[in-house]
């Protein structure tokens, strides 16, 4: 329990900013309905269970969003960890398995598919979504978050708390995205370069446990931060093993025995 | 360190194979893809065998017996890290490995007796690498606590070597036993 000063407990001005992030996430579902239409309508049909991986995202981000809301402020440290496991990293990680970029450029037409794919193109989305980059942004982000005194002041303001949920989802969706490397890339990294990565990543957010554990955020009872920091390195394990497990699909489709083509001899 | 660098020299004398394009080789085609499949079936044993003794650790000291610590706060940041790095890359190896080996077999390309002795190998290699480095040198946590660790040390890592030597063997009897099946082809 949290007493009143706590980071944790915040008056009903933050509420809005979780109303504003669940909203959000409820319209990302219903774009990617619309375009799954679309899709089917253009003749370009779209695996139903896709949408059923981008739904179960979003309800999985909504869930996170109420578990933590400002509303829910006695709830305390832990449920502020079920909500980054849910809506930083299990959520993103659904959706991405839903590749919507990929969606979006079948459910546009010519002209503004070309659009889109130059949008893509253009170097600062490229840097960003390169999996080294992706990375950092991703467990950096966390860092920041725990081991600076970024968390205490997030709670004081709401644009504090819609831009560092904005962020956590972001770089989680990105991250999962350029890790397992299913949307369309005129650059794509190799296997072992985001296995690197990714191992990288996943090393970077059980230190992060351990250091949470032993360095409790400012206000964060020693109590709660133990025990947030233990649901932070088990939940991050069973997540990041869904996307090991995904990630190696990648691989073992890519490498499927192929009948060889005939040589060109010319 | 002999392992290593057996393992390094290995890998040198095999880097064309790695490189080899094995989705359309046969196993028992050319030399060069039979090894490289020998060669892929240590690598993904070695990866199970890691990530099977950090599991063990896990499973059975930490969440059954309750004699590792979860962290003993008296950790240094670089044990910290080396900790949180193999954490990932066992828990990385063991999905990895059975993709490996479905691979392997859906290719007719596993090796079984190289497959064990990469498995022992690696396992062992990293139990004596927590054992010696993570629990002795960096002093992430010991094995058991208020009692005279020294028994439960050389248990750790007698069974470590053990696990390493074994594995040497078996990786050596399965390069024989396929030079042997080539030699008899060939003849």
């Amino acid at each position: 329990m949290n007493m009143n000063g706590s980071p944790l407990n915040h008056g009903a001005a933050g509420v809005w900013a979780a109303c504003i992030l669940a909203a959000g996430t409820a319209g990302l579902a219903i774009l990617y309905i619309l375009a799954f239409i679309r899709s089917h309508r253009r003749g370009r049909s779209w695996p139903p269970h896709r949408l059923i991986l981008w739904l179960s995202g979003a309800s999985a981000a909504i869930v996170g969003i109420l578990a933590s809301s400002p509303a829910q402020a006695h709830a305390g440290f832990v449920a502020h960890m079920v909500s980054h496991l849910l809506f930083g990293m299990l959520a993103p990680l659904l959706m991405a398995l839903a590749r919507p970029v990929t969606l979006l450029l079948r459910a546009l037409d010519v002209t503004h598919a070309r659009k889109l794919a130059s949008l893509l193109k253009m170097p600062p989305l490229r840097f960003v979504t390169h999996p080294a980059v992706a990375g950092i942004l991703n467990i950096g982000g966390l860092w920041l978050l725990y081991a600076t005194d970024v968390f205490g002041k997030m709670h004081a303001n709401p644009f504090g708390y819609l831009s560092v949920h904005g962020h956590l989802f972001i770089a989680g969706y990105v991250f999962s995205s350029a890790i397992l490397g299913n949307e369309p890339n005129p650059h794509p990294s190799s296997h072992i370069f985001r296995a690197l990565i990714l191992i990288l990543a996943l090393a970077g957010h059980s230190i992060l446990s351990k250091y949470v554990y032993a360095h409790p955020p400012a206000g964060v009872p020693a109590s709660e931060a133990e025990a947030g920091a233990m649901l932070m390195y088990y939940g991050g394990d069973a997540v990041e093993a869904l996307l090991i497990f995904f990630f190696c699909r990648t691989w073992y489709v890519a490498v499927r025995p192929r009948p060889r083509l005939p040589q060109v001899k010319g | 360190m002999l392992f290593v660098e057996i393992m390094i020299r290995r890998t040198r004398k095999q880097k064309g194979f790695l490189a080899m394009d094995l989705n359309h080789a046969k196993p028992n085609g050319s030399n060069g893809a039979s090894a490289a499949f020998r060669f892929r079936s240590i690598g993904s044993g070695a990866l199970f065998g890691l990530g099977f003794v950090a599991f063990i650790d896990e499973t059975v000291f930490h969440q059954l017996l309750h004699w590792h610590h979860f962290y003993d706060k008296s950790t240094t940041g670089v044990g910290l890290v080396s900790d949180g790095l193999f954490h990932a890359f066992s828990w990385f190896a063991t999905l990895a490995a059975f993709f490996m080996l479905s691979d392997l077999r859906r290719k007719n390309g596993l090796n079984a007796m190289s497959w064990w002795g990469g498995m022992l190998a690696g396992g062992g290699a990293f139990q004596l690498y927590d054992g010696i480095i993570q629990h002795k040198l960096m002093e992430i946590h010991q094995i058991r606590y208020n009692v005279d660790v020294l028994p439960y040390d050389v248990a750790w890592n007698v069974i470590a070597a053990a696990m390493i030597a074994a594995g040497i063997l078996l990786i050596r009897s399965g390069k024989r036993a396929r030079a042997a099946r080539n030699g008899g082809k060939r003849r």
